[in-house]
């Protein structure tokens, strides 16, 4: 319980003391957390820009694929226009080939039917004729009987 | 533990309460004192070899720890014990930065050397009281030999690291106050009047009260260090004079000394880190330029 010299030892060893601390280890650790801290703090602010950056090319996604698929909703819909175009086009040709064939066959039905009229009533012109030399019992000369022939053929 | 046999309870706490001391015996020559009396009888010029010894070989633990640790320091991921180095060097900068708001490169390495070293001094209070006395009077080969291994109980670590503030103190209240201005501070508060008599008249009051003032401060510091201390040392040697009492109380006084050393955790952390505090406070108001 004596104070004495070693009073004085305690104030030279805290001063050394101190003075060890203060040149070699407080700064290089403060140093050091100080560095960290800053490392730190840019590291969240990139990992802010980043995730602002990835929310911004979300929505650049998002809008690109919203217009992606309008432009191929419009293009579907162009196409099933055409496909509608087309077919709608087709029937038409056909209808109108239809037709055609079937004026085609009607005329030929009538050229058929026509000239079948004519074999027949060149025919019956003839039936008659021998007809009426049997009946006569002579012939009938055909040179001079030819208009009377002719006009009778036209009547039937 | 130095018992041979006849040892008093007395003897027992006198003899832990005895420093190893070196010094001028009263017929001139120099020596190791060999009994309480004797160290006393030399006065002022004595050492207390193992208060000396203990807070050098702290200190240098403090020193050594943290230098490795300063080396090792990285700004990458710190791991292990270099986070926990890191832990302790933010605490004090951040208490440095709450109290301290001038700009001095010493006050928080200093602040950090206290709170450490205070803390190790104080830890070593909780090694058992006659471990290292008993290592010490085998190594010496002197059953007597006196071995105070705390070395904060001794009122001389205490005081001259608050006398070491204190000497901070005056010299930078000179430093930024200039001579005029600290003598200013210490004459004309807290009593003041606008009358120049009545002014001279308040003079000696105030310096004397602000001197008390300023004086009591590095004396609270110390005392209340080695106090609080010193009590709990003095307890865990109480508890450890059970152990020479019997069984019963000696195994009783086992649960005690557990109890009161955890207990005792809490007060020496909390003692350095007052004394660490007040320092910066007291630094604090050193550097305020009214």
């Amino acid at each position: 319980m004596n104070i004495n010299l070693t009073l004085f030892g305690q104030i030279i060893t805290f001063a050394v003391f101190v003075w060890f601390c203060m040149r070699f280890v407080w700064p290089p650790i403060r140093s050091a957390m100080e560095e960290r801290e800053k490392k730190m703090a840019d590291g969240l602010e990139a990992a802010d820009r980043a995730s602002r950056d990835l929310e911004l090319a979300k929505e650049n996604i998002a809008e690109k694929l919203r217009e992606a698929k309008a432009q191929a909703a419009e293009i579907i819909d162009q196409a099933n226009k055409r496909a509608n175009q087309l077919v709608e086009e087709a029937k038409q040709q056909a209808r109108e080939e239809g037709s055609r064939i079937v004026n085609a066959a009607q005329a030929e039905v009538e050229q058929e039917y026509k000239r079948a009229r004519e074999e027949l009533r060149s025919k019956v012109s003839e039936l008659s004729v021998i007809g009426a030399e049997k009946i006569l019992q002579g012939s009938v000369d055909r040179s001079q009987h030819s208009e009377m022939l002719a006009r009778l053929a036209s009547e039937l | 533990m130095a018992s041979e046999g006849t040892l008093t309870s007395t003897d027992y706490i006198t003899h832990h309460l005895t420093n190893l001391t070196f010094g001028r015996h009263p017929d001139g020559h120099w020596g190791f004192a060999h009994s309480a009396q004797e160290a006393s009888e030399m006065g002022f010029m004595a050492i207390h070899v193992d208060s000396m010894f203990w807070s050098v070989f702290l200190g240098c633990i403090f020193c050594w720890l943290f230098k490795k640790m300063a080396d090792k320091a990285h700004t990458g991921v710190p791991k292990g014990l270099l986070n926990f180095i890191e832990m302790v060097v933010d605490f004090v900068d951040g208490n440095v930065k709450d109290i301290f708001h001038g700009r001095n490169p010493l006050i928080a390495p200093m602040a950090l050397t206290i709170f450490v070293w205070v803390f190790f001094m104080n830890l070593m209070d909780l090694i058992p009281v006659d471990v290292i006395p008993w290592i010490w009077q085998h190594i010496s080969g002197n059953p007597h030999a006196f071995m105070k291994v705390v070395p904060s109980t001794d009122p001389n670590i205490a005081l001259g690291m608050a006398c070491a503030v204190f000497i901070l103190m005056i010299f930078y209240s000179l430093k930024i106050k200039g001579p005029v201005g600290f003598i200013k501070e210490l004459t004309l508060h807290p009593f003041s009047a606008k009358n120049p008599f009545v002014q001279v008249l308040f003079v000696p009051l105030n310096f004397f009260m602000e001197v008390l003032g300023l004086l009591a401060k590095p004396f609270s510091l110390g005392l209340r260090l080695f106090g609080n201390m010193y009590a709990g040392e003095m307890i865990f040697i109480l508890i450890a004079l059970m152990y020479n009492a019997g069984l019963i109380l000696g195994i009783f006084g086992g649960f005690l000394q557990m109890g009161w050393a955890i207990f005792h955790i809490l007060v020496i952390t909390l003692q350095a880190f007052i004394f660490m505090v007040l320092t910066i406070v007291y630094l604090s108001q050193s550097h305020e330029d009214h």
